[in-house]
């Protein structure tokens, strides 16, 4: 069989192994469920780094595999087929969503070891990973939202696992409800692309569109700002953010591997693969931009004042994704792809060991209540640490600072980039490393006020451990002119996406990188002064009110309330009884009223039937004589 | 010849009459087997003697005699004051209507046809025997399983618990 | 022979037919109502008869012989449920026998 047919493998088999656990689940001892939920994504994980290999012998000649595996619809002009295609953006997302997704696997093993629901759990985190499959190995935009759906379909069930309590349930929804927004919007733009071009496929499209539309036309305009309102759904940037913070009722291994890794940067990818639209509609890029460092100051604020652990990633999420959309807003395409991989790799990393912390400490998420782990529990410590010194993008030895830093300059050295953009993302680099060491901080130093009541396997520990190691490491594979010139990622993407474009100010570069190492150590080190060395100048803010809108998420939450939820609870409270209800009530009552007719039909005296067999025949033979 | 026809006819009509209008159970069952004697005069003259003297003897001897048998075994003649209550005149109105549509139906379904007369003679009963065992033969096997199917049900259905009293003798 | 139109003697039939049937509607006691079904099984029975010799066949006597084999199983058989069912019931009303019955209504 030819490697690329592979391809029509790696969503079919998480895709095979959930139907395994959703039909036979109940059969299944523990044991053997996790190691089908997670054999499954180890096989994918194999598969990725098989085809990997294979691509990069193929180099340069080919550069795309496409495999048609079966003819979807075909009805009139619409023709859609399911058909993978694999390219260096497509084998990024791959290899991130199968290694990182296979580590949480193993992680999860351990993690729900007791939760009764953990064959349900794995169901659903291989139909999550085959559905993502899908959507980044999409061929035709039509089966890129089918992916796209089902990634929202599971992140509904997943964040709702906990289903007896209520409040899961609730934010189940208000997730599912914010993105189905976005992804509406989505929809009506590839109609719009359908109906313009007569084709779903994402390559033709593309073409078709640099050919006909011409640049800022209004007719790309609005395409391009449609299919961003999905991408600022599904990856929670203003203003449709709301819904990503309350996503951590789900169980941490689901944040890390939905609401971290993979699922809310399926908006990065949408924007890559489309991005000639977005070349085409030049006021939407820069609106992304915008939206991008605007999210990411938003979102720093607030994870500063948060005290739940899970509640602080998950703003930082927000807000590293926002660095991610300013990147792509700025033209800068592949470093954003590359922030994308090694956020990867730290944030699952953060969420892996915040759930250890949350676990083995009774399920405690106050950090507040947490303290002194440092000496308790030494493995997470260390690979936790390592993880807030990637987000920081700490000099030289993180990952995240060759990411994060190459963001930063093409923030200002684009064509499309300013000055303004350089100094929000400037802004936001010292807030993350201010919150994430104040994470570090009050969790692992101090007074012990909670003890933890067992120790980690080494399920879990592992993977924490890998994930480290990558973090550390991964930043390798571009260094930026200034240490070695060496760009094999972003030569990777360029395959795909476009070069980004520099202003021509000279070799600035090394000044930049400085002067954001300044800020992120700065960062390290207040934060060690007011949350270590003297709490107290940090506890007088900590009841004031600047902080509490902060920890609201800057009122987001009371605006959308105010402003959409009241009214239409409203408007549905007095339209309870309209006619349409009327009719479904009035079947009903008709059929009601029948059975209580017909049923004194039924009352048991013989000669009442025979009175009705005597009333038939009469008028039958009268009706036969006279026909 | 007619005129016995008519009068057999007229005693058979209105001893039938009287049989499903009598309060009592053995004088409505007395009725009927007059009824079945006019009836039988009727076969007669129908030229099916054989059918005249099997009527008399299975249908008014032993159907009928086995319904008076179990009229007096539950003594039900005792029991005119049901019978009084349930048999009031205004009762008859609405069956009696709608029978008489049926017969009003069948008058004229009858008269639409066309006038049917033959009469070549005879059907003896040697003739009706040996259709009976040559082609209608199964039939006959048939019938003589339905009896033996008749009698074990009977026997089946009428098994009473045992009681300690006779129920002659218990106090009703 | 007789000389009577066989429509006459159908009708003739039909009369006692419709008086058993009558009968069969009036009367609540179970034996009348037994009663009542064989005087409709009789003038079947005569209809058999008249048609029979209509057509100068022996066919209407044998069917009429096994409308008799047949009236007789199904009194000795009715009999015997109606002895079950007063000793069940205690009364021979057919009204009484009524469980069978639409539960919802009444």
């Amino acid at each position: 069989m030819e490697k690329s047919t592979f391809i029509a493998l790696l969503p079919a088999i998480p895709l095979f192994s959930f139907l395994v656990l959703a039909l036979f689940g109940n059969k299944l001892s523990r044991k053997a469920t996790g190691f089908i939920g997670a054999g499954s994504i180890g096989i994918v994980a194999l598969l990725t780094l098989i085809i990997a290999t294979e691509f990069f012998h193929s180099l340069p000649q080919i550069k795309t595999y496409t495999v048609v595996v079966w003819e979807w619809i075909n009805a009139g002009n619409l023709k859609v087929n399911i058909s993978f295609s694999l390219d260096s953006l497509s084998l990024v997302f791959c290899f991130v969503i199968t290694f990182v997704g296979f580590l949480i696997h193993l992680y999860s093993i351990a993690f729900m070891a007791k939760d009764e629901g953990i064959k349900r759990f794995f169901a659903y985190m291989n139909l999550f990973v085959a559905s993502m499959l899908i959507l980044v190995l999409a061929d035709n935009i039509l089966l890129l939202y089918l992916g796209w759906e089902g990634v929202g379909l599971c992140s509904y069930l997943l964040i709702g696992f906990w289903y007896k309590e209520p409040a899961n349930g609730y934010a189940a929804r208000k997730a599912f409800i914010i993105t189905r927004i976005g992804d509406t919007a989505m929809i009506i733009g590839i109609f719009i692309l359908f109906i313009t071009f007569g084709t779903v496929n994402i390559h033709e499209l593309m073409q078709l569109a640099s050919a006909k539309w011409a640049s800022g036309s209004s007719i790309a305009v609005i395409t391009a700002a449609l299919l961003l309102c999905g991408a600022l759904g599904k990856s929670a940037q203003l203003p449709l953010q709301t819904w990503l913070p309350d996503a951590m009722a789900g169980p941490s291994p689901v944040s890390a591997l939905i609401h971290a890794a993979t699922m809310v940067t399926a908006g990065v990818y949408l924007i890559a693969r489309t991005n000639m639209l977005f070349s085409l509609a030049p006021v939407v890029q820069f609106a992304i931009a915008i939206i991008g460092a605007l999210t990411l100051l938003i979102a720093g604020f607030s994870a500063l004042a948060q005290h739940d652990l899970k509640r602080i990633l998950a703003y930082s999420t927000i807000s590293q994704i926002g660095y991610m959309f300013l990147a792509l807003g700025v033209g800068a395409w592949s470093a954003a792809i590359f922030h994308f991989m090694i956020h990867a790799f730290f944030k699952a990393l953060l969420f892996l060991g915040a759930g250890v912390v949350i676990l083995v400490l009774d399920e405690e998420h106050d950090i507040f209540k947490m303290g002194g782990l440092r000496k308790k529990m030494p493995v997470v410590f260390w690979t936790f640490l390592i993880g807030s010194a990637s987000l920081s993008a700490l000099p030289l030895i993180t990952a995240g600072f060759y990411s994060k830093d190459q963001i930063l300059w093409f923030a200002y050295s684009s064509e499309s980039g300013s000055l303004w953009l350089w100094i929000a993302g400037i802004v936001g680099a010292f807030l993350t490393a201010l919150y994430s060491f104040r994470m570090i901080f009050i969790v692992f130093f101090g007074e012990s006020k909670t003890l933890p009541s067992f120790n980690a396997g080494k399920l879990m520990t592992v993977p924490l451990v890998i994930l480290a190691v990558l973090s550390l490491i991964g930043g390798f594979v571009e260094l930026p002119e200034s240490f070695g010139n060496f760009h094999p990622f972003s030569k990777l993407i360029e395959n795909v996406l476009p070069v980004v474009l520099i202003k021509d100010i000279g070799n600035l570069e090394i000044l930049f990188q400085l002067l954001s190492a300044v800020i992120a150590l700065t960062g390290v080190y207040l934060a060690y002064v007011i949350y270590f060395k003297k709490p107290s100048l940090s506890a007088s803010f900590n009841h004031s009110r600047l902080n509490r809108f902060f920890e609201k998420g800057w009122g987001f939450d009371k605006l959308y309330d105010t402003l959409i939820v009241v009214p239409v609870v409203w408007l549905s409270e007095i339209d309870k009884n309209d006619f349409f209800d009327w009719m479904n009530i009035g079947l009903s009552k008709l059929a009601l009223l029948l059975n209580s007719l017909f049923s004194i039909t039924q009352n048991g005296k013989l000669r009442w039937y025979l009175m009705s067999f005597v009333i038939g025949i009469a008028f039958i033979l009268t009706f036969m004589l006279y026909k | 010849m007619d005129v016995f026809f008519y009068i057999a006819v007229a005693i058979a009509i209105f001893s039938t009459i009287m049989a499903i209008s009598r309060r009592n159970a053995i004088h409505a069952l007395l009725y009927l087997i007059l009824s079945l004697l006019a009836v039988s005069v009727v076969f007669y003259l129908l030229s099916a003697p054989f059918i005249a003297a099997l009527e008399v003897i299975i249908y008014a001897g032993a159907i009928m005699v086995l319904f008076i048998f179990v009229v007096m075994m539950l003594n039900i003649g005792l029991e005119k004051s049901m019978e009084k209550k349930w048999l009031n005149p205004r009762m008859w109105i609405i069956p009696s209507l709608l029978a008489g549509i049926l017969l009003v139906v069948l008058f004229l379904a009858l008269s639409n046809v066309g006038s049917l007369t033959e009469n070549k003679g005879d059907i003896l009963p040697k003739q009706v025997g040996i259709s009976l065992f040559s082609t209608y033969l199964l039939g006959v096997e048939i019938a003589g399983i339905l009896l033996m199917a008749g009698v074990i049900g009977a026997y089946h259905l009428s098994s009473q618990n045992k009681k300690v009293t006779h129920r002659f003798l218990e106090k009703k | 022979m007789l000389t009577i139109p066989i429509e006459t003697q159908i009708l003739f039939a039909g009369i006692l037919f419709f008086l058993g049937l009558i009968g069969l509607l009036v009367r609540r006691n179970m034996i009348f109502m037994l009663m009542s079904i064989e005087i409709m099984l009789n003038s079947a029975g005569l209809v058999f008869i008249i048609a029979g010799n209509h057509w100068k066949q022996p066919d209407g006597q044998v069917m009429f012989i096994f409308i008799l084999t047949v009236a007789a199983v199904e009194v000795a058989i009715g009999l015997a449920l109606i002895l079950q069912v007063y000793h069940h019931y205690k009364t021979l009303d057919a009204d009484a026998v009524n469980k069978l019955r639409d539960q919802n209504s009444k």
